[in-house]
């Protein structure tokens, strides 16, 4: 239990600094923003408290708020991705139901699995992030645009950092 | 009542989602409204002295680029130099010129965080309040204008950056004073938009875009940068015109402030002209 709320912790810092100091300074044509933190929200234990969630969701954007200077928007779109996320998994739910601590993760419920999960979740939270920032109507496309590749390129780095971080032999076909 | 209670109790997860929805909203509207230093951003000390670190790093990498600025502006500096003697021994035969109050006093900081890639951009640096910075204040470089200063802290400022969906910048050609306002349109951090020439201007490929004299921020004259493409939309009364910024806005470090002296005046003398016409 507390090896778990350790790893939690732990991956917690991580991602906030990777965000931080790495990827909030990278820029790739104009268009692609990747938030890998979100992450950290994906894989949070299935059995954690909704209204936990809710709140863990909301510190989690705020840290990052307070670093890039975007009050409110990244913690708004946290919120709206906890909000989904009970709903989703029980949408998702294998035929025997989830293992009692195990984590949403490539390793424990295959490939598949996690991108259904991890796209329909990293869409909700980049269409508010970005609709929010551009808070108009006018620039729907582009803005459209620059949702539908961020998301794509956060995706890939949330597949990648799930291969990089799981060693081979635990690892599920 | 106790029905409401248990309405109340069997949706509180959704009640939860809204009441943190709605303080997000709360703090979005009043980080865009109010320009106070909350505590919850980026010149709150701890976060920005993260970015301070992070910033010796890339400052590190960026010194041949900076060195070759600072240099080309020395030269630039030395040339300025030779034009004013030149301009001083005129000044001598001109009843009109002999008072002269300074106007414009500069600042000089270091960026500790910028960002090109959102639609609303804002940049930190390492000047604050003690050293007397205010908000509203212009900040440029030797190329050209860079935002203006939203947020102060002891030691540190944000600054709105030119490249936010809220800032609109007066500019007019260098070669016959008309003028418009130029924005940015959010796609690409080298280009802006110039808004509001009419057709009827002839406006050429190359052509020089400058600050005017109208904003009590910036001092006119301020190069923004070259016109790169213009066309007439059909149906419309308005040049539409692409503008390469003249400040490339993902290589920037040092920036220069700008302390307006007589802004004050000027203000309080056009809201008094203003409240006469209510």
């Amino acid at each position: 239990m507390i090896i778990e709320i350790i790893n939690i912790i732990l991956r917690f810092l991580v991602l906030i600094s990777i965000q931080v100091l790495v990827l909030n300074n990278i820029q790739f044509s104009g268009y692609i923003n990747p938030f890998l933190y979100v992450m950290f929200i994906l894989m949070l234990p299935v059995k954690l408290p909704k209204s936990l969630l809710l709140v863990v969701a909301f510190f989690t954007g705020l840290i990052i708020d307070m670093f890039s200077n975007t009050m409110g928007m990244h913690a708004a779109a946290c919120v709206v991705m906890g909000y989904i996320r009970p709903g989703w998994l029980r949408v998702l739910a294998p035929r025997d139901g989830y293992e009692s601590d195990a984590l949403p993760s490539v390793k424990n419920y295959g490939f598949q699995w996690f991108i259904v999960y991890a796209s329909v979740m990293v869409l909700a939270h980049h269409f508010a992030l970005f609709y929010l920032e551009v808070f108009r109507f006018s620039e729907f496309f582009s803005t459209f645009l620059r949702v539908i590749l961020s998301t794509l390129v956060t995706l890939l780095l949330i597949i990648l950092s799930q291969y990089l971080f799981t060693k081979p032999e635990e690892r599920k076909k | 009542m106790r029905l409401l209670f248990l309405l109340l109790w069997r949706n509180n997860f959704t009640l939860l989602f809204l009441a943190l929805l709605s303080f997000c909203f709360y703090l979005m509207v009043q980080n865009s409204y109010f320009q106070k230093a909350s505590v919850l951003n980026a010149s709150n000390a701890v976060i920005a002295r993260t970015m301070q670190g992070v910033n010796y790093v890339r400052e590190y990498i960026n010194l041949k680029a900076s060195n070759e600025q600072l240099a080309r502006e020395n030269a630039n500096l030395q040339n300025r130099l030779k034009e004013s003697l030149y301009s001083g021994l005129h000044a001598r035969d001109t009843v009109e010129d002999t008072l002269h109050l300074q106007q414009y006093t500069y600042f000089t900081a270091r960026i500790i965080n910028n960002s090109v890639n959102r639609r609303n951009n804002y940049l930190t640096l390492d000047i604050g309040s003690l050293q007397g910075i205010k908000p509203e204040m212009g900040v440029i470089t030797s190329q050209g204008i860079v935002g203006i200063v939203k947020q102060v802290s002891p030691h540190f400022c944000t600054v709105m950056s030119f490249l936010h969906k809220d800032t609109r910048i007066s500019a007019k050609f260098k070669k016959n004073e008309f003028f418009g306002s130029l924005v940015w349109d959010g796609e690409d951090p080298r280009y802006a938009t110039l808004k509001e020439i009419d057709k009827t201007v002839p406006v050429k490929k190359g052509d020089t875009i400058v600050t005017t004299s109208f904003s009590s921020i910036y001092p006119s004259g301020l190069m923004l940068g070259v016109v790169t493409d213009s066309e007439v939309e059909s149906g419309s009364n308005f040049h539409h015109i692409k503008v390469k910024l003249s400040v490339s806005f993902q290589n920037l470090s040092y920036v220069y402030l700008i302390n307006h002296l007589l802004k004050n005046e000027q203000r309080s003398l056009e809201e008094a002209g203003t409240k006469d016409d209510n």
